[in-house]
């Protein structure tokens, strides 16, 4: 047994002394709305250049968190920070990627695009005034469509979440009603409904129940094959979430480096924007110098040759103009 | 032989360092105790002063966006949970100790004994994924709109079967429970009913009793106090189970009504937000619950062990 | 006559109940272990072993990253917890042997084997990913250990005092100091039932996520670096399983039938020892 013992305690030894000068992984984590294209990104760039970037989804709520009390090396927030918020932590903060939330519901026969939905009936919906699909606030606005006399389940996150920031946002600029009675924010006290964690737990219990409704980031429901709703937005059309829809969202974004860029897209003007759609940003601890280059570089290189997989993905790529901006707020934060 | 120790180790100074060693070694359990205490009080202290630690273990609310935190929802699923899950476990877990001491042939005592003591030693995350895609699914097909059809139409206790039966419930996070600590409550009833002596059991047969008059008149009686500390263990290690809820209980902070409504545990809220919890008042809130959790599972510990070392001296091996 | 059946049929309808337990208890064990059995070995390939995990929708992904990582936590767990534990089992068992310290420590040991483990999971948060800055494996194999020593210790101390007194007596005639003697006399006697009291300790360990998901956190890639956040089985199977994406969900019940198999053999084989060592 001894010898066993002391074997086992070389073999320690030897691992912890073989890679400990070997710093070559970079920790982060924070939003699940991001993490398809950021551990696509993360993927090939470690193909490319050996440089290990391990992004964990946790929720943008734990990636404030964890980036705040410095246990990881960048955070992920759907939820901009507002400056004086980000100048309390001594964080930085920038755009990586657009994308938008929709809702997804599971009821049999409907395909995607059948169901339209507006702010009020999903408001109705998330409040839990109406209870079930064959509502005449939702047949009022789904002539022609057959829905069925069945008991509606709502699926929200059980974890700090962007998704859910952005989601509740859009209901509270939408929807007085809502605001008053739950508000916006990366939790919030929710009226009706099941909790899943992460993007991935609410794609996971909308699939499994019938009769639910959730709302996840777009790749989630695209490739679940979950079906997605029409939501008229405020310039009155009703439009479907693809690529297009939320790029007309992103073009109306003023972002400004000034501000850390915080801003939110939802209720987009423009005639063909997707009224659910927001940026996902990256939080930097301003101490962290060493790993902040690196983690610049990645998002450099991404900027530069990760626009097809986020596209493929069906996030909007940040457009040419933002990209510079962020760029130039790099140099002026001397992180390049 | 208690006498000599001193005498023994007095005179080699390697004794003594030996004997230091291993003292030291014993105490680390008090030191987790209190160092876990330590933590989770200083930690939890902002949250506590904050909405008082009255306030704070009675209040519903569990509110990330005006911060405001109360313990009782938490409280609530666990213990419901807990109690239910006792409730589907004891009738069985009692009859499986008498199957395996009273009835079963004798090649078959072991086998069944290790079978359901392995129960005991299934990782609980494994109950969670099992229960997640095996169990829910069945529960909300076939279980729960039959519970709807039967049960749900006898008045008053009509509530408890109310709302969409989606499997990921009270309920099914319950049976789950209730599978889990089955071995732990039927291998102390084993053990209990063992210590009956044979000479008493000998003598109720000689007197013409039938088998299940001597397990009910007989075996029961002699060992319901140690029953009742493998119930009271079970429910310790019930309070503090998590893996195996935080898949089907589909975590909402509300108090639930019907046995098909999502709840939340203070496991599952430590689980799911404890790295998420964006502002400091938040995070001390989840070490607020930490230290509920430990204090409630610490005292039924505590009182299922006074109980069991009563029961072995008042019937000692 | 009339009574005479009552009691039958009383006594019949209890038998059958208390068969018919046993019967459900079985089945739940052999629908979980089937079930596990079923989708674990059909989603079983060898790149689960060999990759490591690759982003939802490229092709190939395995779990090599989480075994490897699992391991190193677990060893680590094994080589701090094992000794504390024996050692201070050694103290109850043997200098400490009836005194009321030594009570205490036992009762206290008792309910600490069945504290909730993810409060183990938060205290070692605070104590050694906060002011480190960052989750690292250390932190999980910490987590790991504190859950062992109570479960070691108590053992260790069964096993010794079930070694006859005499035996000891018998050493310290020939002149033997008590602390050659316990090494040389006492851990020998009892030494099967430690080793098993260790591999089950292993094998409830090795079953634990609470503790590992604020401690070692998860890591994508493969990495041998303590230092850092470490990948393990079990976290892997919670994420897994909880996603939504298909090949997630059967790597998840494949590396579920490998761990819980793992654990049974451990489980199985401790006992059969066990029960060969102290047959009546």
């Amino acid at each position: 047994m001894r010898q066993m013992s002391i074997a086992a305690l070389a073999m320690v030894i030897f691992f912890s002394a073989s890679t400990s000068s070997a710093a070559d992984t970079l920790n982060g984590a924070g939003a699940s709305f991001p993490y398809p294209v950021y551990s696509a990104w993360a993927y090939d760039y470690n193909k490319t250049t050996g440089v290990k970037i391990n992004y964990q989804s946790i929720g943008s709520g734990g990636g404030i968190r964890q980036i705040a009390s410095r246990t990881v090396d960048f955070g992920a927030s759907d939820a901009p920070l507002k400056p004086e918020e980000l100048a309390k932590d001594s964080l930085i903060q920038f755009p990586a990627v657009i994308g938008g939330v929709v809702p997804v519901v599971n009821l049999e026969g409907l395909s995607s695009g059948t169901l339209k939905l507006d702010a009020a009936a999903l408001c109705a919906i998330f409040l839990g005034d109406i209870k079930s699909w064959d509502d005449g606030m939702i047949k009022g606005i789904n002539p022609g469509v057959s829905l069925p006399k069945k008991d509606i389940t709502v699926v929200h996150r059980s974890d700090g979440s962007g998704t859910t920031a952005i989601f509740t946002d859009y209901l509270s600029g939408a929807c007085k009603n809502w605001k008053d009675k739950v508000g916006a924010g990366t939790s919030v006290n929710w009226p009706v409904g099941i909790g899943g964690k992460g993007n991935e737990g609410v794609a996971n219990y909308v699939k499994r129940s019938s009769g639910s409704i959730g709302y996840v980031e777009f790749a989630y429901a695209k490739q679940n094959n979950l079906t997605t709703t029409k939501l008229k937005n405020p310039a009155g059309t009703f439009v479907d979430p693809t690529f297009e829809s939320f790029s007309a969202a992103a073009e109306s974004g003023a972002f400004d480096p000034k501000k850390d860029f915080y801003l939110w897209l939802t209720n987009a003007p423009g005639k063909n924007a997707w009224p659910i759609s927001g940026a996902t940003f990256i939080l930097l601890a301003k101490d962290k110098i060493a790993s902040n280059a690196t983690i610049t570089k990645f998002f450099d290189w991404a900027f530069a040759n990760g626009d097809a997989k986020a596209k493929e993905l069906v996030y909007v790529p940040l457009p040419p103009a933002l990209k510079a901006k962020v760029k130039a707020y790099w140099k002026e934060k001397g992180l390049i | 032989m208690r006498s000599l120790l001193p005498i023994l180790t007095k005179k080699n100074p390697l004794d003594l360092l030996f004997s230091a060693i291993t003292a030291l070694a014993s105490m680390t359990v008090i030191v987790f105790i209190i160092g876990i205490l330590w933590v989770l009080a200083t930690r939890s202290w902002p949250a506590l002063q904050k909405f008082g630690i009255f306030d704070f273990v009675t209040s519903l609310s569990w509110d990330p966006v005006k911060e405001n935190f109360g313990a009782a929802t938490s409280i609530f699923g666990t213990v419901v949970t807990t109690v239910l899950s006792l409730v589907l476990a004891i009738p069985l877990a009692i009859g499986i100790a008498i199957f395996i001491t009273e009835i079963a042939p004798n090649f078959l005592k072991g086998p069944v004994g290790i079978a359901i003591e392995l129960l005991a030693a299934i990782p609980s995350i494994i109950y969670g994924m099992w229960g997640l895609f095996t169990l829910a699914p069945l529960m909300s097909k076939y279980v729960e709109p039959a519970l709807q059809s039967t049960l749900g139409k006898v008045p008053v206790i009509e509530v408890l079967f109310r709302g969409t039966p989606l499997g990921i419930d009270i309920l099914t996070a319950s049976v789950i429970l209730s599978i889990m600590i089955i071995p732990f409550t039927a291998s102390i009833a084993r053990d209990s009913f063992n210590l009956t002596p044979a000479v008493v059991k000998e003598s109720a047969y000689a007197l013409g009793a039938t088998q299940w008059e001597v397990v009910k008149d007989v075996v029961v009686p002699y060992s319901k106090l140690g029953v009742f500390g493998g119930i009271v263990l079970s429910l310790g290690r019930a309070l503090g189970e998590t893996m195996a809820v935080a898949f089907v209980l589909g975590n909402n902070h509300k108090i639930a009504t019907s046995l098909f409504d999502a709840a939340s545990t203070i496991t599952v809220t430590l689980a799911n937000e404890f790295t998420e919890a964006d502002k400091d008042i938040y995070l001390s809130s989840l070490f607020g619950l930490a230290l509920v959790l430990f204090a409630m599972s610490f005292a039924t510990l505590a009182i299922s062990k006074v109980i069991l070392m009563r029961a072995e001296k008042k019937y000692p091996r | 006559m009339n009574i005479e059946r009552k009691r039958k049929i009383s006594g019949l309808m209890a038998l059958t109940f208390s068969t018919l337990a046993a019967l459900i208890g079985l089945f739940w064990l052999v629908f979980i272990l089937g079930d596990v059995v079923m989708n674990g070995i059909g989603a079983l390939k060898l790149s689960l072993f060999f990759n490591d995990p690759v982003p939802p929708g490229v092709e190939g992904g395995g779990l090599r990253n989480a075994f490897v990582g699992q391991f190193l936590i677990t060893l680590l767990a094994t080589v701090i917890g094992v000794p504390i534990g024996v050692l201070g089992g050694t103290y109850l068992a043997e200098y400490g042997r009836g005194r009321t310290l030594s009570r205490i420590i036992s009762m206290l040991s008792d309910i600490m084997v069945s504290v909730p483990s993810i409060v183990i999971g938060t205290f070692v948060y605070a104590i050694l990913v906060k002011p480190v800055g960052h989750f690292n494996g250390w932190a999980g194999a910490v987590a790991l250990a504190i859950i062992m020593v109570p479960v070691v210790l108590r053992t260790t101390e069964n096993m010794l005092s079930l070694v006859p007194w005499t035996v000891r007596e018998a050493a310290f005639a020939l002149g033997a100091p008590y602390y050659k003697v316990i090494i040389q006399v006492v851990y020998r006697g009892a030494a099967t039932g430690i080793l098993t009291g260790i591999l089950l300790s292993i094998a409830r360990v090795t079953g634990e996520t609470a503790p590992l998901l604020f401690t070692s956190f998860n890591n994508a890639y493969f990495t041998v670096n303590m230092k850092e956040p470490i990948s393990s089985l079990t976290v892997s199977i919670f994420q897994y399983a909880m996603g939504p994406y298909d090949i997630w969900h059967a790597q998840a019940w494949a590396a579920a039938f490998v761990i819980t198999m793992f654990i049974l053999v451990l489980t199985i084989s401790g006992r059969l020892l066990l029960r060969w060592r102290y047959k009546q």
